[in-house]
């Protein structure tokens, strides 16, 4: 009987494995890596942001990365001069959306949306293996298409880093056809830190988060003692 | 123990002794500490079971202040902000960056919002294991439904307002359900949603029902819960009254003072609740996925439809009930009898008390058939759950349709198979496990 039951809470379960046709790449990186940040806030407001907006998040936030006030605003900031502003992007949605079929998507929380039920985490993964997936595609207005997200309307913004990838049809493969400025090494650590950063900018307080949560249950298990301990008191007499 | 019958504070002629006295001429503030707590005599022998109670009280006094600071900060509106998004939607993120600890009132808000669901449902499977909706306890558990429903109208309005993705097409999805009704549906979903389709109208009547029109009710129906249970005295795990063993001052044998003896035991529930609960809140407030829905994290958009549409996770086995219906009948469409069998999933809990005919409460002293058929019917439920939260398939169709004939098998049939087990003789007092 209980093997049953057990069988029965299971059937479904193996009715309905997931299975993904395209390949993920787990992204390397980390949000407690500062440098690395650092650099993903570069490559953020000098590629992403000629399109995209980071509309909640303020340049005052990226101040939480190790730079000063100073540094924020000679290099990082070309859109506004007020540290307290919005992270905006300049380009109207109206017409990008004349210029790509759709207007790009607001990149604060892009980490956090991109996440699965079951793997919340599973959207800088997304990210990391997308911006690293662009091909050449004469079929599409951009000359460009993505092996994620088939007939994107984005071009391939990081071209002059990774260079040109093209489809092998008998592989199924990406192929660099025309290499860029950077190793293909070297690019994946550029990607890993921008997505780093999206990662980051999604909830910027996330490790003051997780750590707060040491203390708060470190708390908690000293007044457990005491909570605990009172119980066992009153209830001696109890039988 | 009906409060009032307890006399009067008298001064003993200290100056808080006086304002006692004075306060107690005016109010019944002594008779009712004594009624509903430092002489509220509650069965001595509870177990794990019974912490639920007082923590679904906690979760509730959590949501409310909470609820309370966020609606400091928080707008209900469908508009476009200058940046092209929603200001419903910005202002939730506005609150997660810019507000101070906004971030931990918010997440401590919405891991609330699956706590309430968790604690509740274990406080309801506790009435299941014990018969503590039997005879005299028939309308407490009635006021527990009502506290059940409500919360989830609660719960079902509070997701519209942050106006993700999932907010949006979930409340379209349900509100649409309305419309299956014959002749008043179109009308019916019309006046809910305040417009053709969700919208501004939609979230501003959404977020008054959820922070005024419901909690009021919820409130209210706790009270009665409460007052209810005070009344007739707690079930146990042996299913025993001990009302029916009193000694000389007509104390129960088996009873000990709620205060202090469930107080200071509650306190340690609450501590190893609240730690649980922060695990969740600071390590993984999206609860993988489920608590906060990763396509919420996309301001709502009228014209993209998601490709899968899920309610959060304690919608889901009625969710699942509601897809398994797909037979016509009587010229009705199949959407209509699936809202009618996800009404009647939740209503049929109402029925307990009376669909339930053994001659003990205790699961302790009930039989094979009532354990096993428990069993299946708690494993139904969450294969029901998990399947909700899956695009539809045939496989899944299939698996919800036997769990659903079950689910509603378990409740009907109750009459009979509760009659038809071996009993164990039930002990006259309570007794430690």
């Amino acid at each position: 009987m209980k093997k049953f039951l057990i069988a029965l809470l299971f059937a479904p379960i193996l009715a309905f494995a997931n299975t993904s046709t395209v390949h993920i790449d787990k992204w390397p990186g980390s949000v407690s890596d500062k440098a690395a940040l650092q650099n993903g806030a570069k490559l953020f407001v000098n590629y992403c942001m000629n399109c995209h907006g980071a509309s909640y998040m303020r340049y005052k936030n990226l101040l939480d990365l190790g730079l000063t006030e100073q540094q924020v605003k000679e290099n990082l900031m070309f859109t506004s001069d007020k540290i307290g502003e919005l992270m905006r992007v300049a380009a109207r949605s109206d017409e990008q959306k004349q210029w790509f079929g759709a207007a790009p998507p607001d990149l604060t929380i892009i980490a956090r949306a991109r996440g699965e039920a079951g793997n919340a985490g599973a959207g800088a993964d997304w990210l990391y293996t997308y911006l690293r997936s662009f091909y050449r595609d004469a079929n599409r207005p951009t000359g460009w298409n993505n092996t994620v997200f088939e007939n994107v309307g984005m071009p391939h913004i990081l071209y002059g880093l990774q260079g040109q990838q093209v489809m092998n049809h008998e592989t199924h493969k990406l192929e660099l056809a025309v290499p860029g400025s950077m190793a293909p090494a070297e690019f994946d650590k550029s990607v890993s830190d921008l997505v780093g950063f999206m990662v980051w900018m999604g909830e910027p307080q996330q490790e003051y988060r997780r750590t707060l949560g040491w203390f708060v249950l470190a708390f908690l298990a000293v007044l457990f003692v005491v909570a605990y301990a009172l119980k066992k008191e009153y209830w001696k007499d109890i039988h | 123990m009906a409060a009032g019958n307890f006399e009067k504070y008298k001064s003993d002629g200290s100056l808080a002794g006086n304002a006692l006295e004075w306060v107690d001429a005016r109010f019944p503030a002594t008779s009712m500490w004594k009624g509903h707590l430092s002489e509220y005599y509650a069965p001595k022998n509870f177990n794990f079971w019974y912490f639920f109670g007082s923590l679904a009280l906690l979760v509730l006094v959590i949501q409310i202040v909470t609820g309370i600071f966020l609606v400091m900060h928080y707008k209900p509106d469908a508009a476009l902000n200058a940046n092209g998004v929603p200001i419903a939607f910005a202002s939730v993120e506005y609150i997660m960056r810019d507000v101070s600890g906004g971030w931990l009132i918010r997440y401590m808000h919405s891991t609330g919002a699956s706590a309430f669901f968790i604690v509740v449902y274990m406080h309801m499977f506790r009435g299941l294991l014990y018969g503590s909706y039997r005879k005299p306890r028939e309308l407490t558990w009635l006021f527990g439904v009502g506290i059940f429903l409500c919360l989830m109208g609660e719960a079902f309005f509070g997701y519209l307002l942050p106006w993700g993705q999932m907010s949006y097409w979930g409340a379209q999805v349900i509100v649409n359900l309305f419309s299956a009704i014959p002749v008043i549906g179109g009308d019916l979903s019309l006046i809910i949603r305040g417009d053709f389709v969700v919208g501004d109208a939609t979230l501003n009547r959404f977020f008054s029902f959820h922070v005024i029109a419901f909690p009021l009710v919820l409130i209210g129906l706790v009270a009665a819960h409460v007052l209810a249970l005070h009344e007739t005295g707690s079930n146990n795990p042996d299913g025993v009254e001990i009302k029916a063993n009193k000694d000389e001052n007509g104390i129960p044998r088996d009873g000990i003072p709620f205060h202090p003896y469930y107080t200071v035991k509650d306190i340690v529930g609450v501590v190893v609740f609240l730690m649980v609960f922060s695990a969740v809140m600071f390590w993984a407030p999206e609860g993988g996925g489920y608590f906060l829905e990763t396509p919420n994290f996309y301001p709502a958009d009228p014209l993209k439809t998601p490709p899968h549409i899920a309610p959060v996770w304690y919608f889901t086995p009625f969710y699942s009930i509601l897809r398994a219906v797909t037979y016509p009948l009587f010229g009705l469409d199949a959407k209509f009898w699936g809202v009618v069998a996800m009404g009647a999933s939740v209503v049929i809990f109402a029925f307990l008390p009376w669909l339930d005919r053994s001659p003990v409460k205790s699961i302790r002293y009930r039989g094979p058939i009532y354990k096993t058929l428990l069993t299946i019917f708690v494993i139904c439920f969450f294969v029901l759950g998990y399947l909700g939260t899956l695009s539809p398939s045939p496989m899944g169709e299939l698996v919800s349709q036997v769990c659903s004939v079950f689910y509603f098998g378990f409740f009907l049939a109750m009459p009979w198979w509760s009659r038809m087990d071996k009993f164990k003789p039930v002990p006259d007092r309570v007794t430690f496990k």
